[in-house]
């Protein structure tokens, strides 16, 4: 088994248009997807969901306002599976409720260091 | 006569712990044994006292007063041994014991909290914990711990000589570890007792009335967890919060014939109330601090179980996606694809299960026939007939073949 880290974005569609209900609901969703994962023991790490206060820095003290300024798809979250190919991955991610709003998960493969350095 | 003969075993069952842990305090652990057969020796001397000149007034403070002598006599002939022999061998002599042995209230409520950590020490293999546990902890005797296990006298003699050996190799002091180290020690100490619960819950065991007093014992050794500020952590009233709502559903479990009563036929008029009440009270008080455990989310799940409210299943789905999250174990990954079937309906949860990749599990080709019972008989026969193949219990196989007879009449 290897990890991939699942990289999740919305369309640029703002959150708060949803109403409490269709809010409660795509909470759900997420929860009996990422369930669905961790029942099969291919969850490694549930990861974060990100607020949207941050900014973006860069050479010579510049800062961009808010973690979106150049990019059109927010990131909105990360969390890391296990599978044992990119196919396998693929067909995990394919649940993910992110999917049916216009949003997108990227997936990676994760290089993974020898940090073993007493040899 | 017949008093004492109903009289020993109940005082044998609650002062036997006691005794034993004050006194392996006094000896130190490597001399358990010795405790025990101390303890053991007052009781026989009660037994054959007792029938002839009739039970005393305080049989407790009798039976204290015995194993007090006895350990006190023990600790001057060894300490006469360590003064007279030893330090002529060894120049640095000091005497290893104290020859008091406090049978106060307090001490023993101390000593039993202090043996509990010591036994369930991570040096301590589980298996080697629970049997310990029982016998110095519960004090049940050998048979019982025989039945519990469904194996022999023999069997469990050895199993204890061998985790005995453990405790002394690993020279554990009896005593709480420091505040510092107590969220890590305490984990071990709750899985024993959490596999002390499950042992009288889910044993195989025909005896309800054993079931029901390692059950009743899992409790009373939490408790002493409770009693002490500092142990009385989230976790620890999580855990109490499980066990009561758990046990609530006993009598409505088990059949006349000690068989299982499946959640779904379970009369609800039989869920004992009050324990039910005292989970809710538990679940409150480990709901306090920011600190959330694996307990917290079972003893969620065994909370919904206790409702009748029309949203339970959806509840209980969404905290086995939590608990999952937290930590992965077969037995709530197949709970939550059944969970998933009371909610979204058999079609999602057999996709869902068939994912799940445990075929050698006959639990798991339960699951798939009960989701194919009345979708696909002829698949849920073939499940049936593989958890059969794959269980050597005979309560379970029983259990099995009642459904796949239940599929011929559907």
């Amino acid at each position: 088994m290897k990890d991939f880290v699942l990289l999740f974005r919305n369309a640029g569609e703002p959150m708060n248009t949803l109403s409490p209900q269709q809010m409660q609901n795509l909470m759900t969703d997420w929860q009996n997807w990422m369930g669905g994962i961790a029942a099969q023991d291919k969850l490694s790490n549930s990861g974060y969901r990100l607020s949207t206060e941050g900014n973006t820095l860069k050479a010579n003290n510049v800062t961009t306002d808010g973690p979106f300024a150049e990019i059109k798809e927010i990131l909105t979250g990360v969390a890391i599976i296990k599978a044992e190919t990119l196919e396998e991955a693929n067909e995990l991610a394919k649940g993910c409720p992110i999917l049916k709003v216009g949003g997108s998960v990227e997936v990676r493969g994760v290089i993974v260091m020898n940090m073993d350095y007493n040899k | 006569m017949q008093k004492e003969k109903e009289l020993i075993p109940q005082l044998y069952r609650a002062e036997f712990r006691k005794l034993v842990s004050v006194l392996s305090r006094s000896f130190g652990l490597e001399h358990i044994e010795l405790a025990e057969d101390i303890v053991s020796e007052a009781f026989l001397t009660a037994a054959e006292t007792w029938g002839i000149k009739g039970v005393p007034n305080n049989p407790v403070a009798w039976l204290y007063t015995v194993a007090k002598n006895s350990a006190k006599d023990q600790l001057k002939r060894h300490n006469l041994f360590e003064s007279k022999i030893t330090t002529h061998l060894q120049q640095d002599h000091t005497p290893a014991y104290e020859t008091e042995i406090d049978l106060s209230t307090q001490n023993i409520r101390d000593s039993q909290l202090q043996m509990m950590f010591a036994i369930c020490h991570p040096a301590i293999p589980p298996e080697a914990q629970i049997g310990l546990s029982l016998r110095i902890l519960c004090g049940f005797s050998i048979d019982e711990i025989a039945d519990a296990f469904l194996t022999n006298k023999e069997n469990i003699n050895k199993r204890l000589f061998r985790a005995r050996q453990k405790l002394k190799e690993a020279h554990i002091a009896i005593e709480v570890p420091p505040v510092t180290e107590i969220n890590k020690r305490i984990e071990a100490v709750l899985t024993t007792v959490y596999l002390l619960f499950n042992e009288g819950y889910y044993s195989q065991s025909h005896n309800t009335i054993l079931r029901r007093d390692l059950c009743l014992e899992a409790m009373r050794l939490n408790y002493l967890l409770l009693e002490n500020t500092a142990t009385d952590t989230p976790a620890v009233n999580a855990l109490m919060a499980l066990m009561c709502f758990h046990s609530s559903r006993f009598d409505s479990r088990l059949d006349e014939h000690g068989e299982v009563v499946l959640y779904d036929d379970q009369d609800s008029s039989l869920w004992n109330q009050e324990l039910i009440a005292k989970g809710n009270y538990y679940l409150n008080k480990a709901a306090q601090g920011n600190e959330v455990t694996t307990y917290h989310f079972e003893a969620a799940i065994a909370y919904w179980h206790t409702t009748k409210a029309a949203e339970k299943w959806e509840h209980i789905l969404q905290t086995y996606n939590k608990l999952l999250q937290l930590r992965y174990s077969p037995i709530a990954a197949l709970n939550r694809t059944y969970a998933l079937y009371k909610v979204y309906g058999k079609a999602i949860a057999i996709t869902e299960a068939e994912k799940l990749n445990l075929e050698s599990s006959h639990l798991y080709h339960c699951l798939l026939g009960n989701l194919y019972t009345g979708e696909d008989n002829q698949k849920a026969l073939e499940h049936f007939s593989t958890a059969i193949s794959l269980t050597k219990s005979s309560v379970d196989k029983k259990a099995i073949r009642k459904q796949m007879i239940k599929i011929g009449q559907l």
